[in-house]
């Protein structure tokens, strides 16, 4: 792509004319430091106060597996769904006017506003058996509350507006003429939406859904709630810990945070990677 | 492919855009649709191309109604003043595009989309950018590929909107002589919009000018610019002096004195006269001429232009002398235009 040479080891990018560079990045790794790095190595630090044998066993314990399938499987299903409707709604509040189209826009933002253990408790009134959407799910042999099932549409609420609004600036900046331009070379609609807008907002898309992930697996006050948190079936990895926390089992706590921790930062790092690449090439 | 334009009105929410306006383009032309922004001649342009409506009247080409197709099944060629190219693809691909949307049996092969894509880099002189993305090229290489990928769908009609507009001058006076010459080997009929008039009389071969929604005159650089059909295409082509004049039998007359200047088929009455600065003749005495005081004398380039105040109103004038004239020392100038016409007062 580009035609840069290779450049031999590290280097710092050029500061630019704007001055102080160093106190910015100074600053910057300063707080990152006491804000992030401290709490973590903290974490880490705790953990290898386990042996070897002793976090291999907590680690590979059936319960903490399950939890963090779970976890992190409803993370991604519930980031996946939030990718396709955050996108659509999106697309509907840039595209279209229509009346209320402020107050929808607005409402996005609720899931970001509203304690998370509120939106649980509203969510499993509406699912439990007895609700009134689940009552209706009952006799199709859906269950959503108290199940993996229930732990996803909760994630789903709260990762909802970190697509749209990363979505949203990106789409609104899409040049009509792009569309047009499209149009008289003689691509149809659904075309023009595949292969020339959807690629643009990949990017974008892919930083939404990486918000919305990461959110997911952190999320704890609303997942409780609607889980049902059932041991190997509908137990998240937070509430894992926090059991072990009570029962003053701070290794084993640490143990499974120090893991989701690692995890997390893997799949952040490769979502990343796919970031810069996308970036380079689309300039 | 010929293009008509059969009484074309488009209104913006009830705002007139463009008013009855009929056009005829002949197959291989190649026209300037310029005037003044908010003239109308972009929307012109993009109705031709389908992207707007009319609200009424009928654009055929050949003998086809187009008016009734949509964009896709138009097959024309749309530039657009800044570019509009997809970002998110190599050059090879954006000219490939309307190739690759095609579906079934039109869709020629990928190799043949590709050899095409390579052909018409050739023809725009960016061989060897097949693998680049436009974020790596500059503005004038962006407009080529931009050019490349409309004629990559062998359109009936070439539609350019501003196609220099965003580029540097320099850039602009080269692709306006390439353009030229794409257009002398490829033969489309296109038709490009600028408001820009040097570039107009230079490119085209007929200027259609337009103004406030109308056209104003069609013909070719000659036409438009010795026999400007109207004021405003007089005041809009090229330099132009006016002076409010009467018209008495025959005779024009400013204030109280003929100026020497007959116009038998003019009506009587108020009129004002238009003429070229450069066009005009320098007399020594002073029965029958346009005589008024120097007010201002500026140096541009190869001329000397000057102001000149003629009779009681103080009416301001410009006229041209050549650097030297010795007539540019004197406090004092007479003249007689030229080449001149006549407009009834508005």
């Amino acid at each position: 792509m580009t035609t840069a040479p290779a450049q031999a080891g590290w280097r710092f990018r050029q500061p630019s004319v704007i001055p102080g560079f160093g106190l910015t990045l100074g600053f910057s790794l300063a707080y990152l430091t006491l804000i992030i790095l401290i709490p973590l190595s903290g974490l880490i630090w705790r953990s290898a106060s386990l042996g070897w044998a002793e976090f291999w066993a907590i680690a590979s314990d059936r319960r903490t597996i399950n939890a963090l399938e779970i976890s992190f499987g409803t993370a991604f299903l519930a980031a996946a769904v939030n990718v396709v409707f955050g996108t659509l709604v999106a697309w509907v509040l840039v595209r279209y006017r229509f009346p209320g189209r402020r107050i929808v826009d607005a409402m996005v933002d609720l899931p970001f506003a509203l304690p998370t253990a509120v939106a649980g408790i509203a969510l499993t009134t509406l699912y439990a058996p007895n609700g009134w959407i689940g009552k209706l799910l009952m006799p199709l042999g859906i269950k959503v509350a108290y199940t993996p099932l229930g732990i996803v549409v909760a994630l789903v609420f709260i990762g909802l507006p970190f697509v749209v609004r990363t979505v949203q600036p990106i789409m609104e900046e899409i040049d009509k003429e792009v569309e047009e331009a499209a149009a008289t070379l003689g691509a149809s609609r659904f075309q023009i939406i595949t292969r020339v807008l959807f690629p643009g907002l990949a990017p974008a898309i892919i930083t939404g859904f990486s918000l919305a992930f990461a959110r997911g697996v952190g999320e704890y006050g609303s997942v409780i709630f609607i889980a049902g948190n059932l041991p190997y079936k509908s137990e998240i990895a937070p509430l894992l810990i926090v059991i072990r926390l009570e029962e003053y089992n701070y290794p084993a706590a640490t143990a499974i945070a120090a893991i989701m921790l690692a995890l997390s930062f893997v799949m952040l790092l490769v979502v990343n990677l796919v970031q810069t690449w996308s970036r380079k090439r689309y300039g | 492919m010929e293009v008509r334009v059969a009484n074309v009105r488009k209104e913006f929410e009830r705002f007139p855009a463009l008013h009855d306006v009929s056009l005829d383009i002949k197959s291989g032309e190649l026209i300037a649709l310029l005037g003044p922004s908010g003239s109308g001649k972009t929307t012109l342009l993009r109705l031709i191309a389908g992207l707007e409506r009319p609200t009424r009247g009928r654009i055929f080409f050949g003998d086809e109604d187009a008016s009734q197709k949509s964009i896709q099944e138009r097959n024309v060629g749309f530039v657009f003043q800044h570019y509009a190219l997809f970002r998110h693809m190599t050059v090879a691909d954006n000219i490939g595009f309307g190739l690759k949307v095609r579906n079934g049996a039109s869709r020629p092969p990928a190799a043949e989309i590709r050899r095409r894509a390579s052909e018409l880099l050739d023809l725009v002189q960016l061989s060897g950018l097949e693998k680049r993305y436009p974020a790596q090229l500059s503005g004038g290489q962006r407009q080529r590929v931009a050019l490349a990928r409309a004629m990559a769908i062998e359109p009936k009609v070439l539609l350019l909107d501003e196609p220099f507009g965003a580029l540097d001058a320099q850039v602009r006076r080269e692709l306006r002589r390439w353009l030229r010459e794409i257009h002398d080997r490829t033969g489309h009929t296109t038709v490009f919009v600028t408001h820009d008039q040097e570039e107009a009389l230079e490119l085209a071969d007929r200027v259609v000018v337009m103004s406030q929604g109308r056209i104003e005159q069609v013909g070719t650089a000659d036409d438009i610019y010795d026999t400007p059909n109207s004021p405003f295409v007089y005041g809009f082509i090229g330099e132009s002096s006016s002076l409010p004049v009467k018209v008495e039998n025959g005779e024009i007359w400013l204030a109280d004195r003929p100026i020497g200047l007959s116009a038998p088929h003019a009506p009587e009455g108020e009129a004002t006269l238009y003429f070229r600065p450069h066009d005009v003749e320098l007399l020594d005495g002073c029965s029958g001429c346009i005589a008024g005081t120097v007010a201002a004398s500026r140096r541009v380039a190869g001329t000397r232009r000057v102001e000149l105040e003629i009779g009681g109103e103080r009416q301001r004038v410009e006229i041209e002398l050549p650097v030297g004239h010795p007539a540019a020392q004197k406090s004092r100038v007479a003249f007689r235009p030229g080449r001149w016409k006549l407009f009834p007062a508005a």
